[in-house]
């Protein structure tokens, strides 16, 4: 039951965060949710799946693929940013 | 409907969703932005078989298939960073 409801926050914060990507204005708006979405996403599935299936060789190797995780998207993100801020990429102001 | 459907089937439909980012995007970025939330619901996918299927080969597979997104999302970055390509 507790893996279910972890698995459920985990695929609202996928939907919200992919809602975000098509919906925002600017690269660096969409950059601040496709974050949020890897990092806290997938980190409550793959706690998620970890509980549903118990303390295991198989769980392990989850866990190893989440700290992964957690290790490389914020420096992907980070990347992409400097990337464009680099080129000269403005943020977005709303228009008076 | 069981629970595996379900996951496969909600991660699916949010990576279709973003692969309109990947097609209209209106600058490189937004187009790596989308297939960096791509790759990483791929990897959610694999990760939900290899638990809900009995399958532990998949969690090898995921694992490698994180590692090669990783190097290609800082390899493009770093190739659009450099001033002598071209805008677009």
């Amino acid at each position: 039951m507790i893996a279910y409801l972890f698995i459920f926050l985990g695929l609202v914060l996928m939907f919200f965060g992919t809602l975000g990507i098509i919906r925002f204005p600017d690269i660096y708006t969409r950059l601040q949710t496709s974050s949020k979405c890897d990092a806290a996403g997938a980190v409550m599935l793959l706690v998620g799946l970890m509980v549903r299936e118990g303390l295991d060789s198989l769980s392990l190797r989850i866990l190893i693929i989440l700290v992964f995780l957690l290790l490389t998207n914020p420096v992907a993100s980070h990347a992409i940013a400097r990337s464009a801020a680099t080129r000269g990429i403005k943020p977005w102001r709303k228009k008076k | 409907m069981t629970a595996v459907t379900i996951i496969i089937t909600v991660l699916g439909i949010t990576a279709s969703l973003a692969l309109y980012r990947v097609i209209f995007g209106p600058t490189p970025w937004d187009r790596l932005i989308a297939v960096n939330l791509i790759s990483s619901k791929v990897v959610m996918i694999m990760v939900a078989a290899a638990v809900f299927f009995e399958r532990r080969i998949y969690l090898d597979v995921a694992l490698v298939y994180a590692i090669i997104g990783f190097v290609s999302i800082i390899a493009i970055s770093k190739f659009l960073e450099s001033e002598d390509t071209d805008k677009k």
